[in-house]
């Protein structure tokens, strides 16, 4: 029950996580909002932003789920989705340049830029090994089910896991989002901003790692 | 990469007002007849430095013949941009194009006084990856660095028509042409743009050979120069609108879009009215239909002229045009300085409604037929044209040249490259200072000025003055 309850914590720590980050999109809520002289169009953008990450959370999480319902292979699949997440840690280690396809989507289409921005930043991918762990212990909760409720049981986590983490994301950004709209002002949009690139890419190496780990301890 | 975003980012025109003033200029000079090498000028603006108002750094580039002309940073304001996430460059390189050579230089100022070429892209590249030659402005956007070109392909550059081109804002690497769909555009010269509004507005010059060895007065008084302006979907990279000013507005050239990301409208400065020798700015805006319109805001009228005292160019029309080559606003969208280089005077028009410019303040200098001298009595070449406002708006910076064989042909007997500063009153007005006066090296002139920390010219915001 504790790493459940331990594992559903990092759900929500790496939703805040997520959030904090201007990548994720908290200063395209600021400027929407100034640039509407309207406050309602800060919670809309917000609310646009998050679909995108719960969107791009879901397209990573789905394919996992429906493969963990391989029981037999479930230690296997989830090193090797440890080993792509430390992969994709590596690779924007390396990689430093941004991505480029995100220069092209128009201001106004929210959704499809957090989508993207996340989907380039493997922001999913960082869910995966924690995603993975909530789902073998619920397997060896409920025993071994006949693969399709397992598959259902294992989507269903997935949509709760992108939800919780979406949520959690929404307001760490939306409060940071808000504070500098009605308090701080413009001037604190690029004293906040910290370059997390590193930091980032580091985090995926570790999760990555963490999901290997728990895979050979049996959680 | 920093840590921490470029001090010099600033979210909106506002806070770019408030941030401290600059400590160096860099401006071009250039050999007119390709007899030295160009560069790039460093100028002490320190307030109190010993060396106020003097050259203290040179950049020489090893070859003749490149014809500085315009340049621009390679990061700005607009590297905040939330959708594009520059946020961690540097405002630190200056991209400068010879627009004879179509070489670039790339020019490392992060320390001013030890500033130096980092990296040479020789034209031959250019072409390859391009079509284009003869780059012109220089500013950096969404997708990286964007160079606006004079000319098509082939020797004179009238093979396939000019445009932009996108370099890589790290490694100053040449992406490729911008364009997808350009539409009827078919001449180039400026650009800008406002970024959170998603367009672009271009300008027109001519092509090659209608400028590289002179005014062609033929092609001019057959209204064969460009007169139209277009408008792009940035991202898309779609010419969306096409205004015609009419063809006696002959050179529509620079493009000045209102800072302030929600403002939609912005000035176009046109050279000469072909019937009747004025110089125009047309206003451009959105209408709330999302369709673009243009309309003439300002005319400024020539002065008749003894034909005597005149070039051979314009005695036929004993006359001077004010020949308006250049146009600047301050970040605050408030006051519109346009150089009308003809007649030898710098004007101030308040902007405050973009419809209805008034006449602030005016200064004299040089001008063809005049040679106004500058208040410390020295003279001034040619007439007032490249200008460049202070983030703060209090101070003016100009030089004089236009392009060399354009000079040659309007001041025949004029040379020399000057840079010179007028301070902004309180509620406008304009006064040259007496104690700013540069006199470049002998044998090349000035043309356009960037200054440290950014500048009214280059910098674009993606959040609104509030």
């Amino acid at each position: 029950m504790t790493s459940v309850a331990a594992l559903w914590g990092a759900v929500i720590v790496s939703g805040l996580y997520h959030g904090i980050n201007p990548g994720m999109g908290w200063p395209l809520a600021v400027s929407a909002a100034l640039m509407e002289r309207r406050h309602k169009a800060m919670p809309k953008a917000l609310a646009m932003l998050a679909l995108g990450h719960f969107l791009a959370m879901i397209g990573i999480l789905l394919p996992f789920s429906i493969m963990i319902a391989l029981i037999q292979w479930e230690v296997e699949i989830r090193i090797a989705a440890g080993l792509l997440v430390i992969a994709t840690g590596c690779y924007l280690l390396i990689n430093r340049r941004h991505p480029k396809i995100l220069a092209r989507v128009h201001p106004a289409r929210l959704a499809l830029w957090s989508f993207l921005a996340a989907m380039a930043h493997g922001a999913g991918l960082m869910l995966v090994p924690i995603y993975l762990g909530i789902c073998a212990v619920g397997q060896e909760e409920t025993g071994h089910l006949a693969a399709q409720s397992l598959m259902g049981n294992n989507i269903m986590t997935a949509l709760a896991v992108a939800a919780v983490h979406t949520f959690s994301m929404t307001i760490a950004g939306g409060l940071i989002a808000v504070v500098i709209y009605f308090w701080l002002g413009l001037r604190f949009l690029s004293r906040t901003w910290f370059n997390l690139d590193v930091v980032w890419a580091l985090s995926l190496v570790l999760v990555g790692a963490f999901g290997i780990y728990t895979a050979k301890m049996g959680h | 990469m920093n840590l921490r975003p470029d001090p010099t980012f600033h979210a909106s025109p506002k806070l770019a007002m408030e941030a401290p003033i600059e400590n160096y200029a860099f401006t071009v000079m250039l050999s007119p007849d390709g007899s030295q090498s160009d560069g790039i000028a460093v100028i002490d603006l320190k307030p109190g430095s010993d060396t106020y108002g003097q050259i203290v750094h040179q950049v020489i580039v090893p070859n003749k013949g490149d014809e500085f002309h315009h340049f621009g940073w390679n990061a700005c304001s607009s590297s905040l941009s939330p959708l594009s996430g520059h946020a961690f460059l540097e405002r630190r390189y200056l991209i400068v194009p010879g627009i004879r050579s179509s070489r670039i230089y790339v020019i490392d100022v992060k320390e001013p006084l030890k500033a130096h070429i980092h990296k040479t892209i020789e034209p031959e590249e250019l072409f390859a990856k391009t079509g284009y030659s003869r780059p012109h402005t220089i500013h950096c956007g969404p997708e990286g660095i964007y160079v606006s070109c004079l000319g098509g392909a082939g020797k004179d550059g009238t093979d396939g028509p000019p445009g932009i081109f996108i370099m890589d804002c790290e490694t100053f690497e040449i992406i490729g042409q911008y364009e997808m769909d350009r539409g009827k555009q078919d001449k180039h010269y400026d650009f800008w743009w406002n970024l959170p509004q998603d367009y672009m507005v271009s300008s027109e010059w001519g092509l090659p050979p209608q400028f590289e060895n002179g005014i062609v007065p033929e092609d001019l008084l057959s209204n064969k120069y460009g007169h139209s302006i277009h408008f792009w979907n940035l991202r898309a990279r779609k010419n969306i609108q096409t205004i015609d000013f009419g063809e006696n507005y002959q050179m529509a050239l620079e493009i000045r879009p209102a800072h302030d990301p929600t403002k939609s409208y912005g000035f176009c400065g046109v050279v000469v009215d072909t019937t009747n020798l004025q110089g125009a700015i047309f206003t451009w805006w959105r209408d709330d239909d999302g369709v673009w319109q243009a309309k003439k805001t300002i005319t400024i009228d020539p002065r008749p002229e003894d034909p005597a005292n005149l070039p051979p160019l314009l005695q036929g029309f004993g006359a001077v045009p004010p020949l308006v080559t250049d146009i600047d606003l301050s970040l605050d969208d408030k006051y519109l300085y346009v150089a009308c280089w003809g007649m030898g005077e710098m004007h101030q028009y308040d902007v405050s409604d973009p419809m209805n410019p008034v006449l602030a303040g005016k200064v004299e200098l040089g001008g063809i037929a005049k040679g106004h001298k500058h208040p410390n009595g020295k003279g001034f070449a040619f007439g007032p044209q490249m200008v460049e406002i202070s983030r703060d708006g209090k101070r003016v910076y100009w030089t004089n040249s236009l392009y060399s064989t354009w000079d040659d042909q309007f001041y025949p007997d004029d040379e020399g490259g000057q840079m010179v500063m007028a301070d902004v009153g309180e509620n406008g007005g304009l006064t040259l200072n007496k104690d700013f006066y540069i006199d470049f090296p002998k044998g090349l002139r000035a043309h356009q000025i960037r200054l440290e920390g950014g500048d009214c010219s280059t910098d674009s915001f993606c959040y609104p003055s509030v």
